[in-house]
């Protein structure tokens, strides 16, 4: 019933044209990241959730280490049954991805083996290893906090001598950056760690949720697990506390709309003891809850409120204005998490079995206990860990600025990760032997025309997918790696061109037929239909009751899922799409077309 | 046999009476009881059929027709509805179906009050009751001679082609065959429509699925207009799907207030929503209370007058049991949606396993 592969496509990778004016883009991204004659053949698309940018030389470090990770992660730790991992390729500064299935039955058995001994590890000791990583990430995050770029002076320090350390500033120069790129990775290995055993415990009780209430909306789905004291919320609560702060001591004035922060902040330190306990207040909610990043993580440019206090500072001023006016900005949990069991108690007494009613309290219990760490774990890696790495990355931009290779510090994020080692290489070289860095020769041109490419890739609208449409999507740990279904690529393609042999309606009545068309055009022609043709008609009125004894199959120009016509196709368990505006005048008697009454679609087929 | 009287108010009728009754009438009583809005009315009772259509003996003709003689099939109930149509009535059918329309118009205030006429099957099959329901419903009849005519019709359409080829299909007897009418008190529809209390095409029990459009009902229920359709959740009463369709056609009250007429939707409304979404959330919770009465999911026809006081927009014109879905979960077959595993966690390998025979969805 799905496509043959291969039928319908979207654009070839290698029909991507370079877009004007970014000739070159290959070379601020590695090799191994480009498109080969040979992924023509594959289905890619393009992860515009993560990468809705075009992305800069050194962010491309935000693609090749999470899928290391990963796939690691899927392929050879766990072991899931019918994935190995996700290719990712850059085209145009954008990131195209691929997941790699398994589909041999006899490897997926034995990957299953494994996957259930490993998964159910995990899955048995959850609370205790989630506790346990919670203590791992806060020490990846201490030591990246804690890495320095080194000085490197006219002398080294004394202590160099007198300690017998042996080994000079400049080797820690290229260590500690490299120590910044292996921890980053690391992290990146942990926040995998429990993710795809997480979600996957959502998508069961997704699917379930989606098969006995195939209406269900997702963000129903996810009510009913959500948690109260959310991690990601916790910066937004401390800016309506901070609020509330201010108004309770008189200092509501202070935070009018567009004030600078460091205004804002010299005026509070001139209000006496109201000003000095706010500023205290603030101290304590930045660390560690302004260690949120403006965006996703994915990006350089996304700084934390830490480092931007612009950003809080005008949330401030409007919450300020709020608590003011008398509202109350806490968020109600209390009521909310009523709201929540409500819903799940409402949505587990419609399911008709005591078995259904028993496995949906499995299923969301389990979720239930996965998904602080979904939650949570935002927080913890793309925010506060990668906000404070790419802020390390930039220190390491500030001393190659200083040394004259980049004009300035932000540059470096125009550098390859391995690049920037090479030039830091120059600089441990230039002040080793009291010559001068030549890396500024070489650099800066490679960088301005960096930019430049940069600001071209902006221009471009990536097409949503490339190659050839994959059989169905069938396999749920792929729907979930990938994040795209049958569904979604079906709206891509439609959105890409309407063709002019298919036509959508109502789904009235569900089941996928093929075969013969007999355009009807009024009800005194209902002799002419055959046993087994399907019916092409303006309306079905219920004068054309006696056809659907004979017929396979409806079509309709007019008419809702509730017609009498659609009734009675239900009835007669025969599939049915109604209200297609057009049918009659694109189909013609004889056609063989294919009537889908589970998505309202009918095609010629022949 | 005959100790059932030929009329009964929808007052004396209550969910057990679909015998007497038909399904609507039944029902229709039954909704009166439970404090749901519905227009007043009277049913014309299978007893009053029994003597007045079940004495002309015409099963045996019917059961000698070939379904695949659909030219033959067509002539002969054109016959047999023209007998039924206008053999004489026994004088004390006529009499009591007379009476209770001069009564109810006068009670209402106006001799010649407009009422729908509407057939009410004894039979629980949808299929069956939209054949043998849906296109003799009669909107806008007035006055006494109108009235009884439509009832005949009524009666005649168990004899039109399209329920006599059902009937001979599923091989339903003939002389089981008994039919009540509803008169019932008209309303001018501003937007009609029908709600089903589970979605038609999924079954889904969490949802309500309404169409709707502007004018009168049996635009949408005939397929003469792509009504708006909207499906509602119970449970959070988020409108999950919204579907704002191009209404073209509507049916509309004949200019003297008498019969329907069919016509063109005015331009600005056609693309217009032809509910609110206070009246969305009005139907919503009047579905829930009939369903819950009832206890099973129902197929509801529902009207918003022209004028009603806000958040008492909604009455409804009939509902009964929904049947294709209910069939389906009556079987012993029906596929569970998950049954639970030794350990929570063995329901991600279910779901991972990967081989199509592990899988579990149907």
């Amino acid at each position: 019933m799905s496509q043959p592969p291969g039928e319908r496509s979207f654009p070839l990778p290698s029909q991507v044209p370079t877009v004007p004016g970014a000739e070159g883009w290959q070379e601020m991204y590695p090799y191994f990241s480009r498109f080969q004659p040979e992924d023509d053949h594959r289905f890619w698309f393009y992860n515009s959730m993560h990468f809705p940018e075009a992305v800069p030389a050194f962010d491309s470090i935000t693609s090749e280490i999470p899928y290391t990770a990963i796939g690691a992660n899927t392929a050879r730790l766990f072991s899931f049954p019918t994935t190995m991992g996700i290719e990712y390729r850059i085209v145009n500064g954008r990131v195209y991805i691929t997941a790699n299935p398994v589909v041999d039955e006899a490897e997926q058995a034995e990957r299953l083996e494994h996957f259930q001994e490993r998964a159910g590890h995990y899955y048995s000791h959850w609370d205790r290893l989630y506790a346990e990583w919670q203590q791992r990430i806060d020490a990846l995050i201490a030591e990246i906090e804690a890495i320095e770029v080194p000085r490197l002076g006219e002398l080294e320090d004394l202590a160099v001598i007198t300690e017998a350390r042996g080994v000079a500033s400049n080797h820690f120069l290229r260590e500690n950056f490299h120590r910044c790129i292996d921890l980053y990775s690391k992290m990146w290995h942990h926040h995998t760690e429990f993710l795809m055993l997480g979600y996957g415990a959502y998508v069961v009780f997704f699917e379930f949720c989606t098969t006995a209430f195939p209406e269900i909306g997702d963000q129903t789905v996810a009510r009913m697990v959500a948690g109260m004291d959310v991690t990601m919320y916790r910066p937004d609560d401390e800016l309506k506390k901070l609020a509330a702060l201010a108004v309770e001591l008189g200092l509501g004035d202070l935070f009018a709309e567009g004030g600078h922060p460091g205004t804002v902040l010299s005026s509070l330190r001139e209000r006496g003891d109201a000003g000095a306990r706010w500023l205290e207040a603030l101290e304590a909610a930045k660390n560690p809850w302004f260690n949120v990043s403006v965006g996703d993580g994915f990006y350089h440019h996304h700084l934390s409120w830490a480092d931007d206090l612009s950003v809080p500072f005008s949330a401030l001023s409007g919450y300020v204005e709020q608590v003011a006016n008398g509202e109350d900005l806490r968020r109600p949990t209390g009521r909310l998490a009523e709201e929540r069991d409500r819903i799940a108690a409402e949505y587990r007494a419609l399911l008709q079995s005591e078995e259904e009613k028993a496995a949906f309290d499995q299923m969301l219990g389990l979720c239930r206990q996965v998904f602080p760490y979904i939650e949570s774990h935002k927080f913890y890696c793309e925010h506060w860990f990668t906000t404070r790495f790419f802020q390390k990355i930039r220190a390491f931009g500030q001393l190659l600025a200083e040394r004259g290779v980049l004009e300035q510090a932000d540059d470096v994020f125009h550098l390859r990760h391995v690049e920037v080692e090479d030039a830091l290489a120059d600089v441990m070289l230039a002040w080793a032997s009291g010559g001068r860095e030549l890396g500024a020769r070489h650099w800066q041109p490679i960088v301005a025309r960096r930019k430049q490419i940069v600001d071209a890739l902006a221009q471009w609208s990536p097409p949503p997918a490339l190659g050839p449409v994959p059989e169905a999507l069938n396999d749920p740990a792929v729907r979930m790696l990938w994040g795209v279904t049958d569904e979604t690529i079906e709206t891509w393609l439609g959105d890409q061109e309407l063709d002019e042999h298919t036509v959508r309606g109502n789904a009235a009545s569900p089941g996928v037929v093929e075969g013969t068309a007999r355009v009807l055009m009024n009800v005194n022609e209902i002799g002419r239909i055959r046993e087994g043709e399907i019916l092409v008609c303006p309306v079905t009125a219920p004068s054309w009751g006696p056809v659907f004894g004979k017929i396979a199959a409806a079509v309709s120009d007019i008419g809702g899922t509730m017609s009498h016509a659609a009734i009675v196709a239900r009835e007669y368990g025969m599939p049915a799409v109604v209200g297609t505006g057009k049918a009659t005048s694109v189909i013609k008697t004889g056609d063989r077309v294919r009537v889908d009454g589970d998505r309202g679609i009918v095609t010629v087929v022949g | 046999m005959n100790t059932t009287p030929p009329i009964l108010h929808f007052t004396e009728l209550g969910r057990d009476d679909a015998g007497v009754a038909g399904g609507k009438g039944a029902s229709l009583g039954e909704l009166l009881r439970a404090g749901i809005r519905v227009p007043d009315g009277f049913v014309v009772t299978t007893a009053a059929f029994r003597s007045a259509v079940t004495a002309l003996d015409l099963g045996s003709r019917v059961a000698a027709l070939d379904p695949a003689d659909a030219d033959g099939l067509a002539a002969t109930c054109a016959e047999l509805r023209s007998v039924v149509e206008s053999a004489p009535l026994p004088s004390d059918v006529a009499e009591a179906v007379l009476g209770a329309y001069t009564e109810f118009a006068a009670g209402c205030g106006d001799r010649y009050l407009p009422v729908a006429v509407r057939s009410s099957a004894t039979s629980e099959d949808s299929a069956e009751a939209s054949f043998a329901g849906l296109q003799d419903t009669y909107l806008w009849i007035r006055g006494e001679d109108q009235v009884l005519d439509h009832v005949r019709r009524c009666w005649a359409s168990l004899y039109s082609a399209e329920s006599v080829t059902y009937r001979l299909r599923r091989g339903v007897a003939e002389d089981e065959l008994a039919m009540a009418v509803v008169v019932q008190r008209m309303v001018a529809a501003r937007t009609s429509g029908v709600m089903f209390t589970r979605s038609p095409l999924t079954g889904d029990r969490s949802v309500v699925a309404i169409d709707a459009s502007w004018g009168l009902g049996s635009a949408v229920v005939s397929g003469d207009v792509t009504p708006d359709s909207f499906v509602v959740s119970k449970v959070t009463g988020d409108i999950v799907r919204r579907t704002v369709s191009v209404k073209t056609r509507w049916h509309q009250p004949g200019p003297g207030g008498d019969g329907t007429v069919d016509g063109d939707v005015p331009e600005h409304l056609q693309a217009a929503p032809s509910l609110s979404d206070d009246e969305i959330a009005e139907l919503v919770a009047l579905a829930r209370r009939v369903e819950d009465h009832y206890g099973c999911p129902q197929d509801i026809e529902w009207a918003v007058p022209r004028t009603a006081p806000p958040g008492e927009n909604v009455v409804v014109l009939q509902s009964r049991p929904e049947t294709v879905w209910s069939g389906r979960d009556a079987t012993a077959d029906r596929p569970k949606a998950a049954v639970p595993t030794a350990r929570a966690f063995d329901h991600v390998f279910n779901l991972l396993r990967g081989t199509r025979a592990g899988g579990r969805r149907p």
